[in-house]
């Protein structure tokens, strides 16, 4: 078993993302620090479209992740539904 | 899928359509002369189609999401300098980091734009040729973009005004750029090994979480939203990087002791350059996020271990001599700011002892070496400061012919012992920090002696001439008691204090 984690930056898309990350991982770890969250979970972390758009009320797309995003670890699978995050060991 | 997203193309075909479409087969002139550098280092690829950009990334949207980060980036350098951000940080002292991230690291950046730039020209593959140009572009962005958040403080603040030409010449300085210049002069996998897997994936976090967190909770708004907009950028290039060592594993079993040795290299060469991001967070913010050695255990054992873990199945362990790293996680950066503080004449910035607070805050952080090994030399320091004798080293130290750090690091096995290795080659001798960068010159000795030593240029007369100050005004273009000194008597001191009591 081993960690994936996502960092964003602390602003307001931000906020429902990580609401939606945690509606879809329930077992997620949220963990706040000067400007930036972090989101944990073990071996995988998928963030789905269709949550983060119903939470920022309005379309969005899958790379726009890509403006908020800082940090990542963890194999990456994107497509147009969803972000996924996973460790294959 | 639902409609709205049936209606245009999907990622994979859009990816399919803007990456390996736009490539061709070469018809009158041969592979290898197209392209020569493909397989000079050993490396083999046999089929370049498996190489995946997992982002998808094309160029139409790069474009969109770049511009969108650059309209929120630049709001905010215009909000700073209309609202004196200056004055918002958090204590003067705090601005040395930025003058060192300036010097030191923004120059990297630039060369990262052109060594992306000339090993994408190197790949037959198209996928790994359009990640790299984005790359570039990227690498591109983050230079104008540092410069531009930091031109503000420019304005105000000594030790900023000739970085380009301060990166060519200061004897810390060499440390970033010679492990540039090292991994730029290498063939382009091992270019990617060095910088896009050991640098961006495996240490990038070690320099940008923690220090623009930093910047954050010392009131530095201009260096956080430079550093998380360049951040977003680097999201995409760490995961390129795993991506690169899994596929360069994945096309042939001949590859893996090869990449094997470049990350036992790199590794090492990238946490002896990374001593200064721990002198950074330990010594130089005055409001701290966390202590380097939380920042190595998180960062560097925690998520490199996953990562290890997951390249076990290619036949790769983890870094040699990663131990060591574990081990000098509790060190590195009370030696690097005692280098400093000693050589604090010869520095673009400012120099102190911590304050009580600040050593007690080291005593909590470092509960076995900070009272044993480093407060009573503080304290010793502070003591001869009060009278009037602040101490600064004349005598040059001998560096590492590999890393460039001066031989002030001590024995993983031994604390009290400076560590110092040496070896002869065609009847000269030369000296190391460590084993680990012993390893580096063995392995490739014609490459490593031909490094610009900064202390044996001083010595051969090739820096402005035999006098100190020549060297560092002149030849450096340090002002002397502008930049440099420490900060107590500084006129950066002095400036600060007049300004608030303007306000
Ligand atoms: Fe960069
Ligand atoms: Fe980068
Ligand atoms: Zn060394």
């Amino acid at each position: 078993m081993s960690r994936v984690f996502i960092a964003l930056q602390d602003n307001e898309n931000a906020r429902f993302i990580v609401e939606a990350i945690g509606e879809d991982n329930p077992e997620a770890e949220v963990k706040h620090s000067p400007a930036m969250i972090r989101v944990e979970a073990d071996d995988r972390l998928v963030i789905r479209r269709e949550t983060v758009e119903e939470k920022l009320g309005r379309d969005w797309d899958t790379q726009e992740l890509q403006v908020d995003m800082i940090s990542i670890g963890g194999n990456v699978d994107e497509d147009d539904d969803s972000f996924t995050l996973y460790w294959n060991s | 899928m639902n409609a709205k997203t049936s209606k245009r193309l999907n990622m994979k075909e859009r990816y399919r359509i803007m990456t390996r479409d736009l490539g061709w087969e070469p018809s009158y002139q041969r592979y290898e002369d197209i392209f020569p550098q493909e397989g000079f280092e050993g490396i083999k690829i046999t089929d370049w189609d498996q190489w995946e950009d997992p982002f998808r990334l094309t160029m139409d949207n790069y474009w969109k999401f770049q511009a969108e980060k650059e309209r929120k980036l630049y709001a905010i350098f215009d909000a700073v300098s209309q609202n004196n951000g200056q004055m918002k940080i958090s204590d003067p002292r705090y601005l040395n980091a930025v003058k060192l991230f300036i010097t030191a690291v923004t120059p990297l950046e630039y060369n990262a734009y052109k060594g992306y730039a000339r090993v994408g020209r190197q790949f037959g593959g198209v996928g790994a040729r359009i990640a790299c140009q984005m790359q570039s572009i990227d690498e591109l962005r983050h230079t104008q973009t540092q410069i531009h958040a930091m031109s503000h403080y420019n304005k105000y603040f000594g030790g900023m005004h000739d970085f380009p030409h301060m990166f060519d010449r200061v004897w810390y300085l060499s440390v970033p750029k010679s492990f540039f210049e090292d991994a730029s002069t290498a063939g382009p996998f091992e270019f990617l090994t060095a910088i896009s897997f050991s640098f961006e994936y495996v240490l990038t976090n070690l320099l940008f979480l923690p220090f623009m967190s930093g910047a954050a909770y010392n009131g530095d708004m201009n260096t956080v939203t430079f550093g998380f907009s360049a951040q977003s950028d680097e999201a995409r290039h760490m995961t390129l990087g795993l991506e690169i060592i899994k596929f360069i594993l994945e096309q042939h079993e001949d590859n893996v002791p090869i990449v094997q040795q470049w990350l036992d290299k790199w590794l090492w060469r990238g946490y002896r350059l990374l001593s200064i991001v721990g002198m950074m967070m330990d010594y130089m913010l005055p409001n701290k996020v966390m202590s380097w050695a939380e920042a190595w255990t998180m960062y560097y054992e925690e998520a490199g271990g996953a990562l290890f873990k997951e390249l076990e199945r290619y036949g790769i362990r983890p870094p040699k001599y990663a131990d060591q790293t574990v081990i000098g996680k509790d060190h590195v950066s009370h030696q690097a700011w005692f280098i400093f503080y000693q050589y604090g004449h010869a520095t673009a910035f400012n120099t102190w002892v911590p304050t009580a607070q600040e050593m007690d805050w080291l005593s909590e952080k470092y509960p076995d070496t900070f009272d044993r090994l480093y407060r009573p030399r503080f304290e010793l320091l502070a003591e001869k400061a009060a009278r009037g004798e602040r101490f600064y080293n004349d005598a040059l130290p001998q560096l590492c012919q590999v890393c460039q750090i001066p031989l002030a690091i001590t024995e993983p096995d031994d604390d009290t012992l400076l560590s110092h290795r040496d070896t002869v080659h065609d009847g000269e001798r030369y000296h190391f920090c460590s084993d680990g960068c012993r390893d580096i010159f063995h392995h490739e000795p014609e490459k490593y002696v031909q490094a610009w030593l900064p202390v044996h240029q001083i010595l051969q007369g090739n820096c402005g001439g035999a006098d100190m100050e020549k060297v560092i005004g002149d030849y450096y273009r340090i002002e002397m008691g502008e930049d440099n000194l420490d900060f107590e008597g500084s006129a950066e001191q002095r400036r600060w204090a007049a300004w608030k009591q303007a306000v």
